[in-house]
């Protein structure tokens, strides 16, 4: 059954249309890869999954869980289990990690009528997740991503992913600026949280991701529109042959 | 002159009354010294440089009743923190009965100016009125003209205080209108070691004119957490005024909460050489309140620090001063001078001056200084959001976080801890009032 479902999606930022008209159905548990070169409006996807405000849809509907996603607001997302990780992790300076991660998943399990995590359930939920992406545990205690490294700060949205347990789990290039070593421990962390139960949607610009974490489905995202769909193969040929065979022909993809 | 002297007709029975309290000769002497430069000066108007950005239409014309020695009317052991040696003041007044000073080092005096004074205290005889500009500053003045008692702390070289010393103010009532001159006065000789924490809380639309001297001997080193509490509706104008001589050090957190008006003028002075001084302040404004900071520090010899870290959270329509000044004196070589001041609005309507001066005349020196006013970061307030933490808690989380950092400064932890909890406090109270507008 349909966890994600867009229909005809136009989204604008500052009166400029980016997103033309998207139709996208992500089931529970499959992992979707949405492609597609710099400018695309990959990112504004996610962002418009989020709950950015400054985008504006102008047409188009979103369905979430048999809920219409755009009636709410980006915290009532993030309780109703939508995850977005960010492309470029927030540096928040006085807060630490845990506390901030307390009071998430603490706001998280208010929404679902749940008693607050005790601290000391808390502390071992955390060090069990740690593990997963390899953090160093001194990292819980600074404050949220200041003076992360790049890949300590993607590292750590995967953290956070793991110990808020999302339905659906939007990644935002988490893959761009890793080292293959760095690549490897984020893709072994979300292949560890695959589930039945949980959906991802991976936008990435290369392929390289997709080694490590195979696609059930991927989209190709060209100047707005999803262009072409397909297997984990088409991934390979995007590879092989770039995005510019499909810019040519964008007209009758679109209508395919 | 017609204008001062009407100014002193504001505060004339007061005046009066305090004058004519029985007091040793030394507190009498600083009496008329303030009450002559108060009618000369009178009250400030917005015409003086200093006093452009002070409102102080609440006092003028407001008849304020002299202080009276009275029971506290508030509890004041919610405040205790434990282990300090305790002092309490009512409206000025020495209240020995809720005060508990208990076991001090031999030679170390925690007491009141009048115990001081009488017993013949050589130290009150030289610093008392030495420091607090009273001849330039109108509140400074007005202080001393209505100085009733005090706080007076002696630490003899060498001696290091292990437990804090507490002072606590409460000024005003709900009934009337008080006018209190609270007073303290800190030698810190060579070598001596010790915290002194100041705390001031009130009712009702009191004024209070709180006047600190504090002379650093040689390698001493004082910690000063000063916490201004008072009801949202005092006028609170103090002054604080520290000289410090060789390789001693002084550092400060003053947190600024309460009062419709409260304004702070700190005159730093860096007399010997090597000597520190770091000064760290939060203030905290909403609805119509206002709250000043003039912080002067002075350079006078070389190889001197001195660091200032000011940070203001200002909501509602309420409007905050920052005045900063570093004097570099010609013979202040070496000197290390960092100045910041960093202000966040919560509301559209909340107005921040900020204004950090560099004086110097010495040619290697390095000084740095800067301000900045801004919102909160929207890509935060964003980041946590979308973690599932509501709007309204995003932004106090991330605001008590600025706060924090001077917080975190706070040396004596139980006071630390429950500050945190009256900023988280006023921080809610702040985003429920924006919320609503």
């Amino acid at each position: 059954m349909s966890l994600l479902e867009l229909k005809n999606l136009h989204v604008s930022v500052d009166g400029t249309e980016i997103l033309k008209g998207i139709d996208l159905t992500v089931n529970a548990g499959e992992v979707h890869a949405i492609m597609g070169p710099n400018g695309s409006g990959k990112s504004t996807l996610a962002s418009v999954l989020a709950g950015r405000e400054e985008y504006e849809v102008t047409a188009g509907e979103i369905h979430y869980a048999d809920q219409d996603l755009l009636e709410m607001d980006a915290e009532t997302r993030a309780r109703e289990g939508l995850f977005l990780a960010f492309q470029y992790p927030v540096e928040i300076p006085g807060v630490s990690n845990t506390y901030f991660l307390r009071a998430a998943l603490n706001a998280i399990r208010t929404h679902r009528g749940e008693e607050e995590i005790d601290a000391m359930d808390f502390l071992a939920l955390v060090r069990e997740k740690v593990k997963l992406v390899k953090l160093d545990e001194s990292l819980l205690k600074r404050p949220v991503n200041e003076g992360f490294s790049g890949g300590e700060k993607k590292r750590n949205e995967i953290f956070h992913l793991a110990v808020l347990e999302p339905k659906l789990a939007i990644l935002d290039e988490t893959d761009s600026g890793l080292d293959i070593d760095a690549l490897k421990i984020v893709a072994d962390g979300v292949n560890s949280l695959r589930d039945p139960e949980r959906s991802f949607v991976l936008i990435t610009h290369y392929q390289r991701l997709l080694n490590y974490i195979v696609p059930d489905i991927v989209h190709v995202l060209i100047d707005g529109r999803i262009v072409k769909s397909g297997g984990r193969e088409l991934a390979l040929q995007l590879e092989d042959q770039g995005y510019e065979w499909l810019e040519v022909e964008p007209a009758q993809a679109a209508g395919a | 002159m017609t204008q001062a002297s009407t100014d002193v007709g504001t505060f004339a029975s007061a005046l009066d009354a305090v004058a004519g309290l029985p007091a040793p000769e030394l507190i009498r002497n600083l009496r008329a010294r303030g009450r002559e430069s108060f009618s000369t000066l009178g009250l400030p108007s917005r015409r003086q440089e200093e006093w452009r950005f002070t409102g102080l239409k609440g006092i003028e014309g407001e008849n304020f009743e002299p202080p009276e020695a009275v029971a506290p009317r508030i509890d004041v052991t919610q405040w205790r923190v434990s282990d300090a040696h305790l002092l309490v003041f009512v409206d000025g007044i020495f209240a020995p009965d809720v005060s508990e000073i208990g076991d001090l080092p031999d030679g170390v005096v925690v007491s009141n100016l009048v115990l001081g004074a009488t017993s013949g205290s050589e130290a009150v005889a030289q610093y008392l009125g030495s420091l607090a500009p009273l001849e330039e500053h109108p509140f400074a003045a007005l202080n001393s003209a209505l100085i009733a008692d005090g706080a007076f702390i002696h630490v003899p070289a060498g001696m290091e205080l292990d437990r804090p010393i507490q002072l606590v103010f409460v000024s005003g009532s709900e009934e009337r209108a008080t006018l209190s001159a609270p007073r303290v006065l800190i030698v810190a000789e060579a070598g001596s070691r010790a915290t002194v924490i100041e705390q001031h809380f009130g009712d009702g639309a009191s004024l209070s004119c709180p006047v600190s001297e504090i002379v650093i001997g040689e390698g001493a080193a004082l910690d000063h957490v000063i916490a201004q509490e008072e009801n949202l509706s005092a006028h609170h104008l103090a002054v604080r005024q520290i000289k410090l001589a060789a390789d001693s050090s002084y550092s400060a957190q003053a947190i600024s909460l309460g009062g419709a008006l409260a304004r702070t003028d700190i005159g730093v002075v860096l007399e010997g050489e090597r000597a520190e001084a770091s000064l760290d302040g939060l203030y905290l404004g909403d609805g119509n309140q206002q709250a000043n900071t003039h912080l002067t520090v002075r350079h006078a010899s070389p190889n001197c620090n001195s660091h200032q870290l000011y940070k203001g959270i200002l909501a509602g329509r309420a409007k905050a001063v920052f005045n900063g000044r570093i004097i570099v004196d010609q013979d202040a070589q070496k000197t290390d001078a960092k100045q910041s001041n960093r202000n966040l609005l919560l509301s559209d309507n909340a107005v921040v001056n900020s204004n950090p001066q560099l004086e110097i005349f010495a040619d290697d020196v390095r000084c740095t200084h800067g301000s900045t006013v801004g919102q909160l970061d929207e890509e935060a307030v964003f980041y946590l959001r979308s973690r599932g933490i509501g709007h309204d808690e995003s932004i106090q989380l991330l605001t008590l976080a600025f706060a924090g950092e001077i917080l975190e400064r706070v040396t004596v932890v139980e006071l630390r801890e429950r500050l945190k909890k009256v900023v988280a406090a006023r921080l809610a109270a702040i985003a429920d009032s924006e919320g609503n507008e």
